[in-house]
């Protein structure tokens, strides 16, 4: 539900950086409660996945919302907190999300999927090994399991779990559309990426797509947060602690959303053929992370 | 009644019932209705009673060995031996088999009238009926007489479109590289024969000791290329992805989906019962051959606009991920973990079950398409799903599984797969746990690349707008052919949902081994069906995410339906234009696709254009008339490893000319020779 704040947070500090006023923090909610109320054009070469990808879509992420820690470290969702379940689900909303933008038979939503597939493809090394760094050091691969131990910040471990998040980091950026992989304010068609698939939505579907890639967003930010830096995470039900963890989690996402303002604000768009060598920069970050590890 | 089935009549009965489908439509080969009825008949009740045998054994779960007959050889015997794993093989090639045969029945009517569909039938029945011998004969030379038969009539079949020249090509090469695949069978069977003094598996099992351990070796790298000929490993799959197309699509889809499959059988059977104990680095070999076929299979895939092509390089990046699997198995149990290595084992064999099934169902899917647009180029597909919507849905789900998307099945067996690999970054030293984070991080871009190789072959084939007129004429395949790829569709689910009771099967079936058969697996099946690694590592459970994910779905689409305000219009419009009208030609091609993987991973693929410009004039060069661009993609195992052999071979050819004299007299004195020296070696 918060997830619509970020990306206006993230456009208002960037705002700000570019000595603009800016539109209100809430103003992404805002599209959104407008979006619904739209009527809908869906092209006549549409065919159900079209239809059908941005429930599906929109699911995934909610289904991720379930697998990972977002403010407490237990949970009786910690039973699907399996990172692979998290890398592999993530995919099939890529998946879906891919196949949506070529369904149209767009010129503009084929390459959108195009280049989105080629990155997400070799993001998902990274991605998986960034987190199999901190499930070697903790011991299991259950999310909840990794947010619950404390100890990566400090002795041994302090530099594998650097450079994992350090490849997390680039993963973060390339998975959720953002500075230098996508440019996510931009509809110019040699560039973009994300934008490109959802081209042909409107109404209530283009209001589903926006909140999912929202609300990737948030999971990203969440996995970085809680995972790497697992600080202040209810540890018990106890309501006071509850509320600790949220107020935490909100800062957290605060936190992330201003760095990646600033990064968006200090950075240009890479060339799409660099992105790879990046992609492989962190993979190989994670691989060294594990190597680390003994 | 389970003694009535599994038993020797029983099987006997199995394979009487293809033999008889066999020669009874080589019978009716006047009548092409008539054949195809009989020796489909004949597949399908024979398939249906090899699954039902199969599972009576597995559930049973007692061994059973016979001989058919006598021979006047003292070193053959028609001996079979059905053991676990031997059931298992004959319970996937009996399931795809059958689907196999209910799509055949409706496959095969267009070619009524252009070739003989008795001997097709006949064909068909004798590969399914050597398939289940190949898997369960306990002799060499007995395997050795199935194996070829199989060889032959699976070559038999990827030639039966004879008229095109280029299936008969596609045969000769698979020809060529299956024999020299037997070839180093033979040289492996013979070389045990030497030490062990049998051909019988039981015996020779008993005997391994006897072998020093150079030949071993020796017998592992002649095995690994014989078998992985067949199996399809890197670099000698070149077969595949011409062999495959050749054939008729239910045949490829038996070839791709159980045929290559023995090859992993044999190396599952050689190296983890037969030839015990092994060194080190067999495992570490076969991890590594694993890691790059699947890698490399899936790049190569990438690069394919022909639909078949297409799959059949994903067979070889499943191949390889199916050796992930048993190599860990093979390096955990030489290093003295037989619960890692269990699990490993485990993992191969539910991702061979795993295959079988979704790679036929897109074989099928992309037989039904071939069908009705009679070209193989995914360039030509495009918007089929409103022409085809059941097709296009299996194919979806097959894509789906096939890309390891869960809750379905390949997600669980790549789960496992995982699961052995980690354990082996987390437990082994230095120098071995490189070996398995590479493995893994192959295992991992493989995921992602077969994602996008299939969001590629998906989009080409029924999404966007037609890009060419066939399109408009295509219509959805016939009945039988639609049930075989439903169920099939179905069964990825089932065996997702399923997967904890597989798993539990597949360890019971890895303890019917020597070597484990007091081992449990390091992942075990709790009572809920949840998978869960013994040091509570990771945990993950196919009931809950199936609930999870059919919850969510619900949720969510009911409530975007009842929550959202509803008197919205939906208005039916163009795709955005830009002002101009959309051609066909606009949209996204297959090769355009995978164009910017294919540049990034230009060191491994070389890519090279060619552009070839007519002009109108010669000699101003101005207007030019037409312009065509070939793009193609330099097979590095053609550059740097086929081309050099050929060359060697021909130059050993042309050296050993100078003794040919021509003369009978001198051939005469060179068998003299011969003799004389093989008698002093005997002496």
């Amino acid at each position: 539900m918060v997830s619509p704040l970020c990306v206006g947070v993230v456009k208002k500090v960037k705002a700000h950086l570019q000595n603009r006023q800016g539109a209100s923090i809430f103003q992404p909610y805002r599209d959104l409660w407008k979006l619904f109320h739209k009527d809908e054009v869906i092209s006549k070469d549409a065919s159900w996945i079209f239809l059908l990808s941005p429930f599906i879509v929109f699911s995934v992420t909610i289904i991720i919302g379930f697998c990972i820690p977002l403010f407490s470290s237990f949970g009786w969702s910690s039973f699907f907190g399996d990172t692979l379940v998290i890398i592999y689900t993530l995919a099939l909303g890529t998946f879906f999300l891919a196949l949506a933008g070529i369904d149209v038979g767009s010129v503009f939503g084929g390459f959108g999927s195009s280049r989105e597939m080629t990155l997400s493809a070799l993001a998902e090394g990274g991605f998986i090994f960034s987190l199999l760094t901190l499930s070697i050091i903790a011991g299991t691969t259950n999310t909840f399991g990794i947010a619950s131990h404390t100890s990566f910040l400090n002795g041994q471990y302090l530099i594998p779990v650097l450079l994992a998040f350090v490849g997390f980091f680039i993963v973060l950026l390339a998975e959720t559309a953002r500075f230098p992989f996508d440019n996510p304010a931009t509809h110019l068609e040699l560039t973009m990426i994300h934008e490109a698939m959802i081209l042909e939505y409107s109404g209530k579907r283009l209001a589903l797509m926006e909140w999912a890639s929202s609300n990737k967003l948030v999971i990203f930010f969440a996995l970085g947060a809680n995972l790497f830096f697992p600080v202040g995470l209810a540890s018990d039900r106890h309501i006071g602690a509850l509320f600790l963890g949220m107020l935490l989690l909100l800062c957290k996402l605060l936190c992330f959303s201003l760095v990646i303002a600033l990064i968006e604000s200090s950075m240009a768009k890479f060339r799409f053929f660099r992105l790879p060598d990046l992609l492989l920069a962190s993979f190989i970050f994670n691989a060294v992370a594990i190597g680390l590890i003994h | 009644m389970i003694e009535s089935v599994v038993s020797q009549s029983g099987f006997f009965f199995l394979i009487t019932l293809f033999v008889i489908g066999a020669f009874g439509s080589l019978f009716f080969h006047r009548n092409d209705t008539c054949a195809n009825v009989w020796s489909s008949f004949f597949a399908l009740s024979g398939s249906l009673f090899g699954i039902l045998f199969s599972s009576l054994a597995l559930l049973g779960g007692q061994e059973l060995s016979f001989v058919f007959g006598k021979t006047p050889f003292f070193i053959l015997s028609f001996s079979l031996h059905i053991d676990m794993l031997s059931a298992f093989f004959l319970f996937a090639i009996s399931l795809i088999a059958f689907f196999c045969s209910i799509y055949g029945f409706g496959y095969v009517k267009h070619f009524y009238g252009k070739y003989s569909i008795g001997a097709l039938g006949f064909l068909y029945n004798i590969l399914l009926g050597s398939l289940l011998l190949v898997v369960t004969s306990s002799n060499a030379l007995f395997f050795l007489i199935a194996w070829e038969l199989m060889s032959i009539s699976s070559y038999f079949l990827v030639v039966y479109d004879r008229n095109d020249p280029k299936n008969v090509k596609a045969g000769s090469l698979y020809l060529i590289m299956t024999y020299v695949g037997t070839a180093f069978i033979i040289l492996a069977f013979l070389l045990a024969y030497k030490y062990t003094a049998s051909f019988d598996f039981a015996v020779l099992k008993a005997n391994a000791h006897l072998i020093p351990s150079s030949v071993k070796d020796l017998i592992f790298i002649f095995a690994m290329i014989g078998f992985g000929t067949k199996a399809g490993i890197i670099p000698f799959h070149i077969w595949l992805p011409v062999a495959h197309p050749a054939a008729p699509s239910h045949v490829s889809a038996m070839m791709s989906g159980v045929m290559i499959k023995t090859g992993i059988y044999m190396m599952i059977r050689l190296f983890l019962d037969v030839l015990q104990p092994i060194p080190l680095w067999w495992g570490e070999a076969v991890l590594i051959i694993g890691a790059v076929s699947s890698l490399l299979g899936v790049l190569y895939a990438m690069t394919e606009h022909d639909i078949k092509r297409l799959l059949a390089y994903h067979s070889v990046e499943n191949i390889g991920i199916i050796l992930l699997g048993i190599g860990s198995a093979m390096t955990f149990y030489t290093l003295g973990m037989p619960t890692l290595a269990l699990l490993g084992l485990i993992a191969g064999l539910f991702h061979t079950l795993n295959h079988a099934i979704f790679k036929s169902l897109l074989f099928l899917g992309a037989g039904s398409v071939i069908d009705q647009m009679h070209t193989k180029n995914m360039e030509e597909y495009g918007g089929l799903i409103k022409y085809m919507p059941v097709t296009a849905f299996t194919f979806l789900v097959g894509s789906m599984a096939i890309s390891a998307l869960p809750p379905l099945n390949g997600f669980f067996s790549e789960w496992l797969t995982y699961q052995a690999l980690f354990q082996g970054i987390t437990q082994l030293s230095f120098s071995l746990q490189w070996i398995f984070i590479l493995a893994t991080a192959s295992l991992a871009f493989t995921g992602g690349l077969a994602l996008t190789c299939f969001v590629k072959a998906f989009s080409a084939i029924f999404l966007a707008r037609p890009r060419s007129v066939e399109v408009m004429h295509t219509k959805e395949s016939s009945v039988p052919m639609q049930i075989s790829m439903v169920v099939l569709a179905s069964l990825t689910f089932i065996a997702g949902f399923f997967s904890g009771i597989l798993t539990h099967m597949f360890e019971k079936i890895g303890q019917s081994f020597t070597i484990f058969h007091t081992t449990s697996s390091f992942v075990s099946v709790s009572s809920g069906q949840h998978l869960q690694s013994a040091s509570g590592f990771s945990f993950v459970s196919a009931p809950g995410l199936f609930l999870l994910f059919g919850i969510v779905f619900l949720c969510v689409f009911l409530g975007t339906r009842l929550l959202v305000y509803r008197k919205q219009k939906i208005v039916c419009g163009n795709t955005w234009d830009c002002g101009t009208t959309l051609s066909p030609r606009m949209e996204i091609t297959a090769t355009g696709f995978a164009r910017s993987i294919v540049l990034i991973f230009k060191n491994v693929l070389k890519p090279s254009i060619q552009q070839d410009v007519e002009y109108h004039d010669a000699e101003s060069r101005y207007i030019p008339k037409s312009r065509a661009v070939t793009m193609r993609v330099e097979n590095m195992y053609d550059t740097y490893f086929y081309r050099p052999l050929q060359k060697m071979i021909d130059g050993i050819s042309l050296k050993s000319k100078v003794i040919q004299g021509g003369n009978v007299n001198v051939y005469i004195s060179y068998i003299f020779l011969a003799l004389i020296v093989a008698l002093f070696i005997v002496l």
